[in-house]
């Protein structure tokens, strides 16, 4: 009795959490994929293969390209710093790198606004010397860059915590200096914490509004990424356009989510 | 390469590691660090590497100052207590790590490794990772990574202190062996004073920071300079300001003039070697090692009284007068008495 009352349990607990996770994740994801293929594959095709989609897919891509590799150098050397380096000023460096988690990202694209606009510390200086930071790329990338930060640093601190530095010191006693011992050391040994780093980041990225639509004024077919293509095609009532512009965007983080699995299981077979 | 470490000081926040350590290591010497936890002996051990930067003292290999050499240049060959293995790569490549980074030919990494791996006995081993070896296996993997680089100097931190006491005994063994055909200067450090004996030619003991002895095996058990050395190289009774190894003390059943009267505790029969626990008088508690023939001759049980005669005795307080054993006599722990005296009780 004891062990059918557990075995009630144990489905009810899994009935419970599939529900919940169904009615919140899954629901919405299943509608707009239905809604954006209910009168076919053309109105969505058609929406994304338009001009400003194609402009705005190609953009949301370069911002990826641009930000996660530099967020990718930053965050393992600043997880180095944090775990290796451990300093006085460590613990602030730790606390400012959440930055990006606490505020929300309008805020964040209102902080850029001012620093870089016409009024702000930079702006002037900058537009002076014929740099354009706002209403164009260069700010957008900014704005990527700050409100997905935190993701590698977050990831790879608790791996190169967890592998010590025996393997290091190791390494060291056998004639390596700190640059080979980093390349063949740490970071083979830390590389699934950078990778799922990278992965949250590009998600991150993809999918970043708040901040990118103050910077960039999102301007059709100029500084429109994905999901600021999305948001204007729907305030436009054109609705195919807004979920196939969704559904690729979606595709896009399932993409990574997927690239990842499939490397993984590689280096485990 | 003989090894010398001058007066060297370490501190960790509030706890002095090494407190002015000075040791002579010489050249092909198979030599051990022997201390409890926190005696400094692997703060050693990892300053003479390069691993910890001395706050104070120097590091001489082969009679040249390394103190300021950065560890990869110090030419050592160092094994971790936990392997330090390199998880992400084979047997063979964890061998040839150093070879590569040395940048030798392909052929020539792979004839010295193939050779290093039958040297430990892992040659069919060769392409396996490191989580698919048994713990004796990757420690002997990490030895033959650390000999590949033909080292100046090898160092050993604990090397068996994870492994089981059966392997413990195989690799100690071996280890010596390997020593005598290799010659090359070793260190190694236990806190397990029968490992060091058996293993090691010279010991150092160390305590609290700083060397209490170096010596023989022999010249440590025999002559022990402190008290700590005494009681940690071999088994010791205290009685009083004497103490007195548990084989020397004689057990008689009838009343004997200068013996101590004391009740039978407990007999524990372990193996060839009988430990018999006895009570004294004002409750010191000693015991003595006896034969299993000896025990039968004299028919001890639990409870029965009889009288203690410590034979060799030894007492590191200089100022009082070597006498009997007597557990009545104040004791009076002084760790530093330079002058150990031995005395022959009555």
């Amino acid at each position: 009795m004891g062990a059918s009352s557990n075995r009630h349990s144990r489905w009810g607990l899994r009935t419970l959490g599939l529900g919940y996770l169904t009615l919140l994740l899954l629901a919405p994801l299943v509608m707009i994929f239905y809604k954006t293929f209910e009168h076919g594959l053309a109105p969505p095709i058609e929406a994304i293969t338009s001009s400003d989609g194609l402009h705005a897919l190609k953009l949301t891509l370069l911002m990826v390209a641009i930000a996660v590799p530099l967020n990718t150098i930053f965050g393992v050397g600043c997880a180095l710093l944090l775990v290796r380096h451990r300093r006085r000023g460590s613990a602030i460096i730790d606390a400012v790198i959440n930055l990006p988690f606490a505020i929300s990202p309008i805020v964040i694209g209102l902080s850029l606004f001012l620093l870089y606009g016409a009024h702000g510390w930079f702006g002037p200086a900058l537009a002076e010397a014929g740099i354009e930071i706002l209403f164009s790329v260069p700010g957008m990338v900014l704005a990527s860059i700050f409100v997905s930060l935190p993701f590698v640093v977050r990831e790879t601190v608790p791996v190169l915590q967890e592998i010590g530095t025996e393997q290091e010191q190791a390494a060291s006693t056998l004639g390596a200096n700190a640059w080979q011992t980093f390349w063949r050391i740490t970071l083979p040994a830390i590389r699934w914490g950078v990778a799922y780093g990278v992965v949250l980041t590009t998600a991150r990225v993809l999918g970043e509004f708040g901040a990118v639509t103050i910077v960039s004024g999102s301007i059709s077919g100029k500084t429109q990424t994905l999901p600021l293509f999305v948001e204007k095609q729907f305030q436009n009532f054109n609705l195919p356009g807004a979920y196939g512009a969704s559904v690729v965007l979606a595709l896009l983080a399932l993409t990574t989510l997927l690239a990842m699995n499939v490397l993984k299981r590689k280096e485990d077979a | 390469m003989g090894i010398t470490v001058e007066g060297a000081s370490k501190r960790f926040g509030d706890f002095q590691a090494l407190n002015d350590v000075s040791i002579e290591v010489p050249n092909g010497s198979l030599t051990a660090l022997l201390g409890p936890s926190g005696s400094g002996k692997s703060t050693l051990l990892r300053a003479i590497a390069g691993l910890e930067t001395l706050d104070g003292g120097r590091v001489l290999i082969d009679d040249e100052d390394v103190s300021k050499k950065p560890t990869q240049k110090r030419e050592v060959g160092f094994v971790f207590q936990h392997y330090a293995a390199f998880k992400h790569m084979t047997v063979f490549e964890n061998v040839a790590f150093g070879l590569k980074i040395r940048k030798m030919e392909k052929a020539k990494i792979s004839a010295r490794v193939h050779e290093l791996l039958q040297l430990v006995q892992l040659d069919g081993l060769a392409e396996r990772y490191p989580s698919q070896l048994s713990g004796g296996q990757r420690q002997r993997m990490a030895l033959a990574r650390a000999l590949a680089v033909e080292p100046q100097v090898l160092l050993l931190d604990e090397p068996f202190g994870a492994l089981d006491a059966k392997v413990r005994k195989d690799l100690r063994t071996w280890l010596r062996r390997l020593h005598d055909e290799m010659h090359v200067t070793t260190i190694f450090v236990t806190h397990d004073q029968e490992e060091a004996m058996d293993v090691a030619g010279q010991l150092v003991v160390m305590n609290e920071g700083r060397v209490e002895q170096s010596g023989t095996a022999d010249e440590l058990y025999e002559q022990p300079a402190t008290e700590f050395v005494m009681s940690f190289v071999g088994e010791v009774n205290r009685l009083g300001e004497h103490f007195v190894r548990p084989h020397d003390m004689a057990v008689a059943l009838d009343r004997d003039d200068g013996a101590e009267e004391a009740m039978v505790q407990r007999i524990v029969a372990l193996g060839f070697e009988i430990r018999v626990e006895f009570v004294l008088g004002d409750g010191t508690e000693v015991w003595a090692q006896l034969t299993r023939a000896e025990l039968q001759k004299l028919e001890l049980r639990e409870g029965q009284i009889v009288y203690l005669r410590p034979g060799q005795t030894k007492s590191f307080s200089g100022d009082v007068p070597p006498s009997q054993g007597q557990g009545a006599s104040t004791p009076h722990g002084s760790r530093d008495g330079g002058d150990a005296e031995v005395s022959a009780a009555v």
